[in-house]
C-alpha cells in the first residue's frame, strides 16, 4: 500500500468522521421542525448539540484541507467543477454557524423565530447537497484532458445524484432522531423514538436502492461487503430503537452512515473523480495526488494529531453526557 | 472580454472583500480569547468579583465576534479550490500541507475547546474550565502562525522544486517553509497587531463607560488592561514591521518601492510623506520627502541606495520576460501610510492614555481616586486635565477601538495588491492562478452572494456587539460563584436548569 493509497483511506476516514457527526447535527437541525412541537422543544434540540457542532464541522475543514494537501487535482476539480452547489453549502454553513451562535442572545420572539427557520433551512439543504455531490463524484462527472470539468450545472442535478441526496438527507434526519432519543428527557424523548421508525423505515428503502444501484454500476466484492453491513446496521439500529435501547441505536445508525461512506469510497477506489467523457481523463490516486515527500510529512502529523483530536473530542461528549428536558433549559434565553 | 468583468478580475475581488471581512474577526478573536483567559484567571487566583464579571463581559463580546470568525473562515478554507483551482493544481502540494495542519490541529483544538468554554461553567471544575480558554487561546495562534506560513511562501516561495512533467511546484523542505524569516516576521508582525487590535478594543469600550461613570470597578481594570495591552503590542508592532518591511526590502523590492512612490534608485532615498504622482510616466509630481529616512528603513543604513520602482521593473523584465511587473502605485502607497497611521494613532493613544492614567503613586494625594471612581487625567506632576480634554479623551478613546482595524485590513490590502502581478511571487502570475472553467456568471453569483450576506451579517454583529457592550458586565448568580467539583458537573438536583444554553 503506498502513501496515496493510505492518503485515500483517511480521506474517506474523515469524511466518515463528518458525515457521522455533522450528520446528526444536520438531523437535529431538520427536527426542529419535523418533530419539535413548540420553541422550548426547538430550544432542547439546538442544545442537544449547542456544545459540539463546531467541533463536528471541523471535521469538512480538515477533509477539504487534506484534500488540498494529498489530492491538489482532486480539490481543484471538485471545487471548481461543483461550484454553484458547493457556494449553496458554503452560505448554508455560514448562515447556520451564526444561526446557533446569535439566536439566544436577544429575547425577542421575532428575532428567535427567524434564526430558528434559518436551522431548519441550513441543515436540510447541506444533508441533501452532501448526497448530489458524493453521487456525482461516484458516478463520475465529465472531465475534459485536463481534468477539468467540462459539464454543466443541470448535469449535476441527475438521478443517480438526486437519490443520493434524498439518501444522505433521510438517513442524516434518522440519525438525528436516534441521537436526539438519546440525549433528550421527557415526552421528546419518546416522540423522537417514533419519529426514528417512520425516518428509518424511509431511510432503508431510498439506501437500499441507491447503494444496489451504486453496487451494480462500480461495485466490487469490498463495496458489497460495506453495502451488506450498511443495510443489517440499519436494520438493527431500527429493532434497537423499537426495543428502547438508544445507545445501541444511534452506534447503529451512525455504524450505517459510516458503512454507506466505506461502500462510496471503496466503490471509487483507484479513481477519486471518474471522468464520464474517457476513462484515460479520469483522475485517480496517482494523477492526482501530492509527491511522496508532502504525503510523508502529512502522514505523520496525521498520525500523532488525529488520536489526540478523537480523544479530546470524545471527552466532550462525555463531559456533556447528561440528557436534556425543557426543565434544564436556563430561563434566561438571552445570556 | 470587459476588463473589469473578467473572471481574474472578479476573482480577486471575491478574495480582497472575504479575506479583509475575515481578517476583521481574526485579531481580535485571537487577542480577545488571551485576554478573557487573562481576566478569568485573574478571577481564579484572586476570586475578586469584578474579574469574573469582566470575563463574563469580553468572553460575550469575544464569541460573538468568533462566531463570525469561525463561518467566515469556512469560505477560506474552499475558495482556493473554487476560484483559483490552477493556483490549486500548481501549489497544493506545498500550499495545502500548511492549511491541512491548521484544521486538523488548531481548528479542532479552538473549536472543541470554544464549545467546552460556553456550556462548562456549570460542567467542568473551575481551572479545568479556566484551562480551556486557554486552549481555545492557543488554538487562534497556531491557527493564525499555519497559515501565515503558507501565505509566506507565496510572498517568498522557499523549500521547493518545479515539476516540468506535472506542471508543479513541489515542496522539498517543509521545515524552510514553516520557519523562513518572512513566516517568522510574519508572523511576529500579525500577531503583535492583533493584540493590539484587541487591547485598542478593550480601551474603546471600557472608555465608553467610564465617561459615562458606569461599570467603573471592571472597566477600570479592564481600561488598564487595555492600555498596557496597546503599549506593549503598539511597540512590538513596530518593531516587527520595521523587521518584516527590512524582509521585504530584499525579498520584494517591487512592493517597497511601490510604498514609497520611489520611480527611481537613491542613494540615499528619501522616505515621502505625501506623494501624487503619473503611473504612466513613472514619476511624481508632487513630493514632501524627509531625506536618508527611506534607506535606514530598508538597509539600517542612512546613506544605502534603494532601487525604484523603475529599476525593478527593467530588472524583472530581464528575470521574467517582457511586461509589468508593478502593482497598483497608490494602493500600496496609500495602503503602506494607512497601515501605519492608524496603526500607530491608536498606540500614541494608548500610551497618552497609559500616562493619563497612572497609578496613584506618582499621583499628589488630591488627584488620587478611590475604587469606585472614574481615574482623574492627570497631564503633569500637579495637573490635571480640564472638563473639556477630558471629554476629548474619553472620546479619541472611543474611536480608537477602530484604527488597529483599518490598520490591519490596509495592511493585508498593501502587502497583496503589492506582490501583484504575481500570487506567488516570481513563480506564479495571478492571471495564470484562476479556475479556467468557472464562468464569469458563477463568480459574478458567489461575488454578489457573499457580498450580500456578509453585509448583512455585519449589521446584525455589529448591531448584537453595541447591545452587549451597553448591556455592560452581567450581575453574577449563585451558580457563578459555585462551580462544580466534578466533570459532567455536581448532580444534587437532576432538574437543575443548566447554567448557560441556548
Amino acid at each position: 500500500m503506498q502513501l496515496h493509497d493510505v492518503w485515500f483511506v483517511l480521506i474517506a476516514v474523515l469524511w466518515t468522521g463528518y458525515f457521522f457527526l455533522e450528520g446528526f447535527d444536520f438531523g437535529v437541525g431538520v427536527l426542529t421542525r419535523l418533530l419539535a412541537r413548540n420553541r422550548p422543544e426547538r430550544r432542547v434540540l439546538i442544545n442537544t448539540i449547542g456544545p459540539v457542532w463546531d467541533g463536528n464541522e471541523v471535521w469538512l475543514l480538515t477533509a477539504g484541507g487534506a484534500t488540498f494537501a494529498a489530492f491538489p487535482d482532486w480539490y481543484a476539480t471538485l471545487f471548481s467543477g461543483f461550484y454553484l452547489p458547493l457556494l449553496a453549502v458554503l452560505v448554508c454553513l455560514i448562515v447556520r454557524g451564526v444561526a446557533f451562535e446569535y439566536r439566544a442572545k436577544r429575547p425577542e420572539e421575532r428575532w428567535q423565530r427567524t434564526w430558528e427557520t434559518a436551522i431548519f433551512w441550513t441543515s436540510l439543504i447541506p444533508a441533501f447537497l452532501w448526497g448530489v455531490i458524493f453521487g456525482n463524484i461516484v458516478r463520475g462527472v465529465p472531465l475534459d484532458r485536463h481534468f477539468e470539468y467540462a459539464g454543466t450545472l443541470g448535469d449535476l442535478f441527475n438521478p443517480y445524484a438526486l437519490l443520493g441526496g434524498l439518501v444522505t438527507l433521510t438517513l442524516f434526519t434518522f440519525h438525528g432522531a436516534v441521537f436526539t432519543a438519546l440525549k433528550t428527557v421527557g415526552d421528546i424523548r419518546r416522540r423522537a423514538r417514533g419519529t426514528a421508525r417512520w425516518l428509518g423505515l424511509v431511510t432503508a428503502v431510498s439506501a437500499a436502492v441507491f447503494l444496489v444501484w451504486t453496487q451494480a454500476d462500480k461495485g466490487d466484492g469490498g463495496s458489497l461487503v460495506a453495502l451488506v453491513v450498511a443495510v443489517a446496521a440499519l436494520v438493527m439500529a431500527l429493532v434497537a430503537n423499537q426495543l428502547g435501547r438508544e445507545g445501541w441505536a444511534f452506534a447503529l445508525s451512525g455504524l450505517t452512515v459510516a458503512a454507506s461512506v466505506a461502500m462510496l469510497f471503496l466503490s471509487l477506489f483507484p479513481e477519486v473523480m471518474p471522468s464520464t467523457l474517457d476513462p484515460a481523463w479520469s483522475l485517480t490516486v496517482t494523477n492526482a495526488s501530492s509527491s511522496p515527500y508532502t504525503l510523508r510529512i502529512m502522514t505523520w502529523c496525521a498520525a500523532i494529531a488525529t488520536p489526540l483530536v478523537l480523544l479530546y473530542q470524545s471527552w466532550t461528549y462525555w463531559v456533556f453526557r447528561k440528557r436534556i428536558g425543557i426543565q434544564h433549559l436556563a430561563v434566561d434565553a438571552a445570556h | 472580454m470587459d476588463l473589469a468583468l473578467a473572471p481574474e478580475t472578479l476573482a480577486r475581488w471575491q478574495f480582497g472583500i472575504t479575506t479583509v471581512y475575515h481578517f476583521l474577526f481574526v485579531p481580535l478573536t485571537i487577542s480577545l480569547a488571551a485576554l478573557t483567559a487573562g481576566l478569568q484567571t485573574a478571577w481564579v487566583r484572586t476570586e475578586k468579583e469584578k474579574y469574573l464579571r469582566a470575563t463574563k463581559f469580553w468572553g460575550k463580546l469575544f464569541l460573538i465576534n468568533i462566531a463570525m470568525g469561525v463561518v467566515t473562515g469556512i469560505v477560506q478554507e474552499f475558495q482556493f479550490g473554487m476560484n483559483w483551482s490552477a493556483y490549486s493544481r500548481f501549489v497544493g502540494d506545498i500550499f495545502g500541507a500548511p492549511l491541512a495542519f491548521e484544521a486538523l490541529i488548531a481548528f479542532f483544538f479552538e473549536s472543541t475547546f470554544i464549545g467546552l468554554w460556553i456550556f462548562g461553567w456549570d460542567k467542568l471544575p473551575q481551572r479545568i474550565h479556566l484551562a480551556c480558554i486557554w486552549m481555545v487561546s492557543l488554538g487562534t495562534i497556531l491557527s493564525a502562525y499555519f497559515i501565515l506560513a503558507a501565505n509566506s511562501w507565496m510572498q517568498h516561495p522557499v523549500g521547493y522544486r518545479i515539476d516540468k512533467a506535472r506542471g508543479r511546484a513541489e515542496l522539498t523542505d517543509f521545515w524552510a517553509v514553516l520557519t523562513q524569516n518572512t513566516a517568522l516576521a510574519q508572523a511576529f508582525h500579525t500577531l503583535t497587531a492583533a493584540f493590539l487590535t484587541g487591547g485598542a478594543f478593550m480601551v474603546g469600550i471600557a472608555a465608553y463607560h467610564l465617561s459615562r461613570r458606569r461599570h467603573i470597578r471592571e472597566m477600570k481594570t479592564s481600561l488598564r488592561l487595555g492600555l498596557v495591552t496597546v503599549v506593549i503590542a503598539g511597540l512590538l508592532t513596530a518593531v516587527s514591521g520595521d523587521t518584516l518591511g527590512k524582509v521585504m526590502f530584499k525579498q520584494q523590492p517591487m512592493k517597497m518601492a511601490a510604498a514609497e512612490a520611489l520611480w527611481d534608485g537613491q542613494q540615499p532615498a528619501p522616505f515621502s510623506i505625501f506623494a501624487y504622482g503619473d503611473v504612466r510616466k513613472g514619476h511624481n509630481t508632487v513630493a514632501v520627502e524627509i531625506p536618508g529616512l527611506l534607506s535606514f528603513l530598508a538597509n539600517d543604513d542612512f546613506s544605502s541606495r534603494v532601487p525604484g520602482i523603475n529599476d525593478v521593473n527593467k530588472a524583472e523584465q530581464q528575470r521574467f520576460g517582457p511586461g509589468d511587473y508593478r502593482p497598483n502605485i497608490p494602493v500600496a502607497f496609500w495602503g503602506f501610510r494607512w497601515m501605519i497611521g492608524f496603526g500607530m494613532s491608536s498606540f500614541a493613544l494608548g500610551a497618552a492614555g497609559l500616562w493619563l492614567t497612572r497609578r496613584k503613586f506618582l499621583l499628589p494625594e488630591h488627584l488620587r481616586v478611590g475604587e469606585d471612581e472614574v481615574p482623574r487625567l492627570v497631564l503633569f506632576r500637579r495637573k490635571a486635565l480640564g472638563e473639556n480634554l477630558t471629554r476629548w479623551y474619553w472620546r479619541l478613546a472611543v474611536w480608537t477601538l477602530a484604527f488597529p482595524l483599518i490598520a490591519n485590513s490596509w495592511g493585508w490590502i498593501f502587502t497583496e495588491t503589492g506582490r501583484q502581478p504575481w500570487v506567488v511571487y516570481g513563480v506564479l502570475r495571478t492571471r495564470d492562478a484562476v479556475s479556467p472553467t468557472v464562468s464569469q456568471t458563477e463568480v459574478l453569483t458567489s461575488l454578489l452572494v457573499f457580498t450580500a450576506l456578509y453585509a448583512v451579517l455585519a449589521v446584525v454583529e455589529v448591531r448584537l456587539l453595541l447591545k452587549y457592550v451597553k448591556a455592560g458586565p452581567p450581575e453574577l448568580t449563585e451558580a457563578d460563584l459555585a462551580p462544580p467539583t466534578r466533570i459532567g458537573g455536581d448532580s444534587a438536583d437532576a432538574d437543575k436548569p443548566m447554567a448557560f444554553s441556548y
